[in-house]
């Protein structure tokens, strides 16, 4: 039997060490025994100095970051056979290489089921460790006593230097202790719990502000006790008020249910100062009323989902105006027409036409974006013809208001709200149509096709096409 | 008033906004010696009350006068609770006093609206502002966002808060209608909607920090008429729009002093927890609000049994699946399984074939999981067909003792 002593419950690397002579010594793991100095059973030696290799040597073997960093944790759990594990394991990798990927190994899940006890024990303490203020010879001093289950003070220590750096502060443990110096961590042995302070004058405020968010109507003291065991109980200073806060929760509860609902107080005068009427003033005439109203349509169903309804913008009196089909994702955040990618390449393709922007009316068939949600975002769904009918009168009230000569629509959709009816856009795109009061209309592809298009060079001749169709709109707009 | 009295009545009007959570902060530490605290990473529960809640934040009101009469909220202007107010030093003082001592990872705070959305938001901000720059403050703060408050003030909460939220408050738009009368459901999406916009647009400009932990909102379940498959069609909406992180359900609650209008009943607690179980569905495992939600169940999720389980009740003819040939997407379909351990199973199989005691010790709860699925050694097809299986995967009927003593 070869026996290993480890210099202390935390000592990975004198492990790590012992394991690779270990290995290179072709030791069988049921011929080892670890043991933490101090802690031995009976007569324990040292392990022989690794020896040279021997027939039966094996190499040591290579694990990833990962498997390291869960075998690092499983070493600090307090049972004794931990490092046995680790060792048999590291012996079973020579031969079975892929054997840290099988979580369902009997030795590969117990590591598991280790690491993860001292990584939640890590995270308890994080959570759990209770600070009181006492007043040191360098001014104020913050001091915790606190009872882990595994070894994990050196590896719970960090986070606390991180989070309270300028601070000073102790944490004693039966085990070890850890000091935040200012600029450094400095351990030492384990005290007794009468060492550390007893109280904080906070403490109450802590308590009362505990008992005040628990709501008796939900109490569940299963659920609290599955992340906060008992056996933490008596180092947090609200855990006091567990007992009584469970046996009155059903009284209280049952007295909120059966008192009668009460009259409303009479209300005291409070009133909202209403910053947005005071902004807007009396609703304008013309568009902006206009761009309201549609706020409030309930004409489909459309309207629901959606963020807000998307107006048209532009000129009160334009001789161009442009009908889009609907929002998009964008538009339909920052309630404005043609914001979003669709947008910017009917920009290019006006300014490309020699457009001015800023003199044409752009607005949409529909005004709600119609979508489907798709985890983190919504997919655009065309909108049915219903929906468009339903939308028509925003339209209408937009030509009246607008009165522009010539109305470009980009699409099916659009042209189908305008003109009545469906139409295949390919067959009467560059036809001059009559509409209603003398005004002419030219249907065109939407922007939104262009930008579908995977092949480059179609989706270039798309575009120059769509130049062309809004020049020629423009110079019916304005004759020369 | 005293600081002790204040404390008691406005964290316990701040107790019914479930979310707690103080995960996905900014990477931030005082190491420099100068600031306190830190952020980043997964957050922490520092505590849990009786009722299991997480304890991770300090959640409190400013005040909870309120002009508004919202009628499932306790803080309504026509209830009858006691009022308070702090000042922002006594909100900071806590904050950081609490903090010192590990009791918290940081500041959650909302508010009763006074004088005006601005006026309100701009004592919210003010709170902040002081925390990060008079103290240099570096843990997490949760700042609620007021519906129509200027963008100019959300934009300067965004800058000193890792998150942002505002609430939705009831599951449809005619329920807050009528519940909360002077609420707008455009004004409440409006609001949301600019939030994801800044949130994207902070990591292009260089040195701008807004809100790197986003928005999450929440959601009072039970107060009106909506049913499950509703409620999740509102939440597959709102994810799918406003890039949600998290949308909390919270159960209506009996409150001291309820309004006439409302139920007194409480919603059945684990309702939300369905809701919770079904939202997780929907964002990690595939699912659609449609498969979730039976219609012939009345939109409404099984109660007593997990929304997974009941969908694959529903769709045997897809089972069983051999664990060691099913694709992942499939895999996550079997009840019992989880993400991680669907993960694992992908990994661990390709190295050796998978049979039941490899389950058992992956943690896969077996009596749920094994009627769904193949094994070398164990196949399910007489179980699957057996007529009585639903009843089986029941959870056998017993009166749940809540008010055990602990
Ligand atoms: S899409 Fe048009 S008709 Fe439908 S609700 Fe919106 S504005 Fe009204």
């Amino acid at each position: 039997m070869t026996r290993v002593r480890l210099a202390a419950e935390t000592d990975f690397s004198g492990f790590r060490a012992a394991a690779r002579d270990l290995l290179r010594q072709g030791v069988e793991p049921r011929d080892v025994e670890f043991a933490v100095a101090g802690h031995e059973p009976g007569l324990f030696e040292d392990a022989p100095a690794g020896g040279g290799p021997t027939a039966s040597s094996r190499p040591v073997p290579a694990v990833s970051r990962a498997f390291l960093s869960t075998i690092a944790s499983a070493s600090l759990h307090r049972e004794p056979a931990r490092f046995a594990l680790i060792y048999r394991i590291l012996w079973r990798l020579v031969d079975e290489p892929g054997l840290a990927q099988v979580a369902s190994d009997p030795d590969v899940a117990r590591l598991g089921a280790l690491a993860k006890a001292v990584r939640r024990d890590i995270h308890k303490m994080h959570a759990f460790v209770r600070f009181r203020a006492v007043e040191g010879p360098d001014g104020e001093a913050f001091i915790a006593w606190y009872e882990p289950d595994h070894h994990v003070v050196e590896a719970a220590a960090p986070f606390f230097a991180r989070r309270f750096a300028s601070l000073l502060w102790t944490i004693l443990t039966p085990e070890r202790c850890v000091r935040w110096t200012g600029d450094a961590l400095e351990y030492s042995d384990g005290v007794d719990r009468a060492v550390a302070p007893t109280g904080d004058d906070l403490e109450d405020l802590w308590r009362r502000y505990y008992a005040s968010v628990f709501n008796p109507a939900r109490v569940n003291p299963t659920a609290m006790r599955a992340e906060m065991p008992r056996r933490f109980w008596r180092n947090l200073p609200e855990a006091q008020l567990i007992q009584d806060l469970v046996a009155e929760a059903p009284s209280r509860a049952a007295a909120m249910v059966a008192a009668a609902p009460t009259l409303p107080v009479a209300r005291r005068g409070a009133k909202l100062v209403d910053e947005d009427a005071e902004r807007s003033e009396a609703a304008a005439p013309g568009l902006p009323a206009l761009a309201d109203r549609i706020q409030g349509c309930r004409e489909c169903p459309l309207w629901e989902p959606a963020t807000q309804g998307v107006p048209g913008e532009g000129p009160a009196h334009a001789a161009l105006m442009i009908v889009g089909e609907q929002p998009g994702d964008e538009e339909d955040l920052a309630g404005r027409p043609f914001v979003g990618p669709a947008g910017r390449l009917l920009d290019r393709a006006l300014a490309q036409a020699g457009v001015p922007r800023d003199a044409v009316y752009v607005t949409n068939a529909v005004k709600h974006f119609k979508f489907e949600p798709r985890g983190k975002r919504r997919i655009h769904k065309k909108p049915e013809a219903r929906e468009i009918r339903a939308c028509l009168p925003w339209l209408e009230q937009e030509f009246t208001l607008v009165r522009p000569d010539v109305v470009v629509m980009l699409g099916a959709s659009a042209a189908q709200a305008v003109l009545g009816h469906t139409v295949a856009v390919t067959r009467v795109r560059g036809e001059v149509l009559d509409l209603a009061e003398g005004r002419r209309g030219l249907v065109t592809t939407h922007p939104s096709y262009v930008l579908r298009l995977p092949d480059r060079e179609a989706a270039e001749a798309a575009f120059e096409a769509l130049v062309r169709d809004l020049a020629q709109a423009w110079a019916l707009a304005r004759p020369a | 008033m005293d600081i002790k009295t204040k404390l008691e009545i406005l964290a316990d009007a701040a107790k019914y906004d479930a979310s707690c959570a103080s995960s996905g902060g900014q990477k931030r530490d005082s190491r420099d010696g100068k600031g306190l605290g830190s952020s980043g990473g997964s957050g922490i529960c520092h505590s849990y009350t009786p009722d299991g809640r997480c304890v991770s934040l300090l959640k409190i009101l400013l005040t909870n006068a309120c002009v508004y009469d919202c009628l499932y909220c306790i803080n309504r202007s026509s209830s009858h609770v006691r009022r308070a107010r702090f000042t922002v030093e006594e909100v900071v003082k806590l904050t950081l006093d609490f903090y010192k001592r590990n009791y918290i990872e940081g500041l959650f705070l909302s508010s009763g609206i006074i004088r005006s959305p601005d006026y309100t938001m701009e004592e919210l901000v003010r709170v902040a502002r002081t925390l990060r720059e008079e103290h240099l403050f570096r843990g997490y703060i949760h700042l609620k966002v007021i519906p129509n408050a200027d963008p100019l003030l959300v934009e300067e909460a965004g800058r000193w808060a890792d998150r942002l939220s505002v609430n939705v408050e009831l599951p449809k738009p005619e329920s807050l209608q009528a519940l909360a009368p002077r609420k707008e459901i455009k004004d409440i999406r409006k609001a949301m909607g600019r939030l994801r916009t800044t949130i994207e647009e902070a990591p292009r400009s260089k040195g701008r920090s807004f809100a790197p932990a986003g928005q999450s909102t929440q959601m009072i379940v039970g107060a009106d008429g909506s049913d499950d498959s509703q409620i999740l069609s509102t939440s597959a909406s709102l994810y799918g729009s406003y890039r949600l992180r998290r949308v909390y359900y919270s159960a209506f609650s009996p409150i001291p002093d309820a309004s006439q209008a409302l139920p007194l009943k409480p919603a059945p607690l684990v309702r939300e927890n369905r809701l919770y179980q079904a939202d997780w569905l929907m964002r990690f495992y595939g699912f659609d609000v449609e498969e979730i939600v039976d219609r012939a169940q009345g939109g409404m999720l099984d109660l007593d049994i997990d929304p997974k389980l009941a969908w694959a009740l529903r769709h045997r003819e897809r089972f069983p699946l051999d664990v060691n040939k099913a694709t992942r997407e499939d895999l996550l379909r079997v009840p019992g399984l989880g993400v991680r351990t669907v993960d694992r199973i992908l990994v661990s199989r390709r190295v050796r074939s998978l049979r039941t005691d490899d389950l058992a010790r992956l943690r896969v709860p077996l009596r749920k999981a094994l009627p769904f699925v193949v094994l070398p050694d164990h196949r399910p097809t007489k179980l699957l067909d057996a007529p009585d299986l639903a009843a089986r995967l029941r959870p056998a009927p017993r009166q749940l003792d809540l008010f055990a003593a602990p």
